[in-house]
């Protein structure tokens, strides 16, 4: 009995050390530098703008970054393009729709062909792209840095924790997420380039 | 009353280039606002954010050398209706 207790212990000790690297990043922020850069490059017309409506949370473990999950929201509302006729177009309802789908989000469920090296990592991240209410299974490869009491840096003291940053560069077919299947190709291009950075905090309690 | 025409036309059009070229000569549509970046020191993120300002693009071009050539061309009808006149009057 008492060898079962001790048995016992030992284990959940361990799980308890296991879990306890967790931390949990917020990438709501406020100063709002996270951001995603997307780029259209049809034949007669590149169309460049970014969205800084970043939000969500990942939980990250410096000690098993392979076991890295979470979501990445961007609000719909925040992309942005240089022309705000062209822009008021992309938010109607023919295009994107943001009344109706207010979020666009990248959940991570696994990382595969993970890679570290310090307190940097590399993988492929597996998970769910939604835009305009469509969902669909990709894989982008990400590049995560883990800051650690950084955000004492970034917040001019005031807080003390660590910084995630998180860069991933792929790209996504509008037609996939029915964005005007086959329609209007030669300005703009089906294939959507996409360039993510974002840091998330993980302040300490 | 002609030559002025054609002043005005050479004008415009050279106007409407120099105001294109001087303006980053913009191969796109006109914009009206431009992505600035800065790099956050801590993250290393480029930060991207918007700057209203004018960028005219090939739609203002293109427009600004057809209405300089349409004042072109009708010039050249101005001669040819004043030598009209002239022979009517003859």
């Amino acid at each position: 009995m008492k060898k079962s207790l001790v048995t016992l212990f030992v284990a959940g000790g361990v799980a308890f050390a296991a879990v306890a690297h967790e931390q949990v990043f917020d990438f709501k922020d406020p100063k709002g530098v996270n951001n995603v850069v997307f780029k259209l490059d049809a034949p007669l017309e590149a169309i460049n703008g970014s969205a800084n409506g970043v939000s969500g949370t990942v939980t990250f473990d410096s000690h098993n970054p392979a076991a890295t999950k979470g979501k990445i929201v961007v609000a719909s509302k925040s992309l942005t393009v240089g022309n705000s006729v062209m822009q008021e177009h992309m938010h109607s309802e023919g295009w994107l729709d943001v009344a109706k789908y207010p979020e666009i989000f990248f959940e991570v469920k696994q990382l595969k062909n993970v890679k570290t090296e310090g307190n940097v990592t590399t993988a492929d991240a597996v998970g769910t792209f939604s835009l305009k209410g469509v969902q669909k299974e990709i894989t982008a490869p990400v590049k995560i840095t883990y800051l650690p009491g950084k955000l004492a840096d970034r917040s001019g003291g005031q807080m003390k924790g660590d910084l995630l940053v998180i860069r991933s560069n792929f790209s996504i077919k509008r037609a996939d997420f029915n964005i005007k299947p086959g329609q209007n190709e030669d300005k703009v291009a089906n294939e959507i380039e996409l360039s993510l950075s974002v840091a998330g905090v993980s302040p300490q309690k | 009353m002609k030559r002025g025409v054609q002043i005005v036309a050479v004008l415009l059009a050279v106007v409407t280039l120099a105001l294109w070229f001087a303006k980053g000569a913009n191969p796109g549509w006109t914009k009206n606002r431009v992505q600035v970046k800065t790099v956050d020191p801590i993250t290393e993120i480029e930060q991207v954010t918007w700057e209203d300002r004018f960028i005219p693009g090939v739609e203002i071009l293109g427009g600004g050398l057809f209405v300089a050539a349409v004042l072109f061309a009708g010039s050249l009808f101005i001669r040819k209706a004043n030598k009209q006149q002239q022979t009517q009057h003859s």
